[in-house]
């Protein structure tokens, strides 16, 4: 399998990361290897396995739906890169 | 000279007003002024305020009311949030990010008294094995070969963090281990490093790679102080929902245990014909120390040991896709603009992330779109459902494993650099603890011909990290391991 510019043009759209036009081809080698050697997974008999989703099998506690933490505008906006008054600012996406 | 004492060592110093805080803390501080610029094991120093907390740990020395860790100068490696200290996770992306708050791991330090000298150096967001990929330069081993000055590796991705130890640029520091990050450099610097079990320490305020595989865990040069500061670094918090509500045993207590009745396996999958014969020879060595000493070695398999390296490079990867869609250019640090704002996430992204880190979230973002979700990540997670079982199996009969931390001593910078999955093979030994959660140390346990450290891995059952810091402990006395590095504090010129 090797991934072709298009494919790699559509993770990389997907992933949210620019990619120049001149690394589609190198890129998509590099990411065809991993994905080649990974395909050595297929090999192992995975009938009637239940996945496992985290270590140790743990169950996730609950807890109260109920405000723990917050009020610090001024904190939670410090390391924006752009703000207007409390919020942050992007570039105008509708008209 | 205060460079020589161990961490466990300098507490009894400080304890007795041997020396101050002040005098142990300006002395580190020196150190890092002069190695850092060669070693780049940290990436911002706070010797100001390292001072600081120092005086009120004299303070509170001087009327007896220490902690465990009250005067100790630490590092913190700078993946953990630390309030007003910026962090970067070694990368572009938070070049300017100064967290409003503070991880769980490193308030636990700061609560039993710790001295934070700064934040040590990283692979960016912790993917790699060789502290290359950071994008404040590569940090570089204290040690070299004999007769070959070529700058050599830490590991990583705690390379930062090991380096300083063992340059003797602090008493200890706090790592992170998703696929091995705590234990290969431990093995490459010649110090101790162990990862517990999977919910041990809080991950909140840590910056996440994988979650499912992420734990924190300490560097240090001796066992014992490892059991030191990861006693003050764990418990439960109600802030990471994997936090474990158990109990925290005492570490330094159990590293006196010795080894006597104990089962110890010896995975058979874990040999293999390229690795090099010293690295067998130190393994035999370290089996026959523990068999010495009153343990029963016996010969275990762990059937799908083969498979743990491709499957982490499907889980870890895809988690990291999703952890790392949070850096937008919107809520923190460093922005890239564009006409639109899916313009702006892709160059900022395009221009704040490494090779390396767009890479795994490529191939982690690929792995999850529709249509291969079942084909990769649902079958990775299926096969580490058998790793685990693996090990579920095999601590049935064996109270601890025995294996070498890694297939290798460090390389130069450089070398395995050419092709990614050479470089993912440095991870083949550790990366299983990660997919099971189960604990591990690395221990020193000799030099190879070229005079570098090779460490061995004692893994255990989950929560038994008291059996971990027994066998580690009992390879460390055997071992008596003294060979310090070329570059490091109080070696004069």
């Amino acid at each position: 399998m090797s991934l072709d510019p298009a494919t790699v043009r559509r993770i990389a759209r997907l992933a949210r990361i620019r990619v120049e036009e001149a690394q589609l081809v190198p890129l998509g080698h590099e990411l065809s290897g991993i994905l080649n050697w990974i395909e050595q997974l297929n090999e192992v008999n995975i009938d009637g396995v239940e996945p496992l989703t985290g270590a140790a099998n743990m169950a996730l506690r609950l807890r109260p739906d109920v405000v723990s933490d917050g009020g610090d505008v001024e904190g939670v906006l410090a390391n924006a890169p752009d703000r207007a008054g409390s919020f942050y600012a992007v570039p105008k996406v509708v008209e | 000279m205060v460079f020589d004492l161990t961490l466990a060592e300098a507490r009894a110093g400080l304890r007795r007003r041997d020396f101050s805080s002040r005098e142990l803390t300006s002395a580190f501080n020196g150190a890092i002024a002069a190695l850092n610029p060669t070693l780049n094991a940290f990436i911002t120093t706070t010797p100001e305020l390292a001072l600081q907390q120092a005086d009120a740990a004299d303070v509170a020395l001087a009327r007896g009311e220490h902690g465990p860790l009250t005067g100790i100068p630490l590092a913190i490696k700078d993946l953990f949030c630390t309030k007003g200290i910026r962090t970067t996770a070694g990368s572009r992306i938070l070049d300017h990010f100064v967290p409003p708050y503070e991880s769980t791991v490193s308030a636990n330090l700061l609560r039993d008294g710790a001295v934070f000298l700064g934040k040590a150096n990283l692979d960016e967001f912790a993917m790699g094995s060789s502290n290359i990929t950071s994008a404040y330069g590569p940090v570089v081993s204290p040690w070299t070969r004999n007769g070959d000055n070529r700058p050599l590796v830490p590991g990583g991705s705690s390379g930062g963090s090991a380096a300083a130890v063992a340059a003797r640029l602090a008493l200890g520091a706090t790592a992170t281990d998703t696929g091995g990050s705590i234990r290969q450099p431990a093995s490459f610097c010649g110090i101790v490093g162990i990862k517990p079990t999977y919910g041990r320490c809080s991950r909140w305020g840590i910056v996440a790679f994988a979650s499912s595989l992420d734990q924190a865990g300490p560097v240090a040069r001796t066992v014992e102080d490892c059991a030191i500061m990861l006693q003050s670094m764990s418990g439960f918090d109600a802030k990471d929902s994997t936090s474990a509500d158990l109990p925290v045993p005492d570490f330094q207590a159990a590293c006196k245990r010795g080894v006597k009745g104990l089962r110890i396996g010896v995975p058979r999958e874990y040999r293999s014909d390229d690795m090099p014969p010293e690295i067998e020879t130190m393994w035999q060595q370290g089996l026959a120390w523990l068999r010495e000493q009153g343990a029963e070695i016996v010969d275990v398999t762990l059937p799908h040991t083969k498979y743990g390296l491709a499957t982490y490079y499907i889980v870890a990867p895809a988690e990291a896709s999703s952890n790392l869609a949070r850096y937008d250019g919107v809520r923190f640090s460093s922005r890239t603009d564009g006409a639109d704002l899916n313009e702006l996430y892709e160059n900022t992204r395009g221009a704040g992330f490494g090779p390396e880190v767009k890479r795994r979230i490529m191939i982690g973002t690929y792995v999850l779109s529709a249509g291969y979700y079942d084909a990769y990540y649902l079958r990775a997670q299926k096969i580490r459902a058998l790793i685990l079982k693996d090990f579920t199996d095999v601590f049935q009969t064996v109270d601890a494993l025995v294996t070498p931390t890694a297939p290798s001593a460090a390389f130069a910078q450089g070398e395995k650099m050419d092709d990614p999955i050479k470089m993912y093979f440095n991870d083949v030994f550790t990366v299983p603890a990660n997919m099971s959660g189960i604990p591990g140390i690395s221990v020193p346990a000799g030099l190879d011909a070229q005079g570098l450290p090779l460490g061995l891995q004692v893994l255990g059952r989950p929560f038994d990290e008291e059996t971990v810091f027994a066998v580690g402990a009992a390879i460390e006395r055997a071992a008596g391991f003294t060979a310090v590095p070329g570059m490091r504090a109080g070696a004069g010129a």
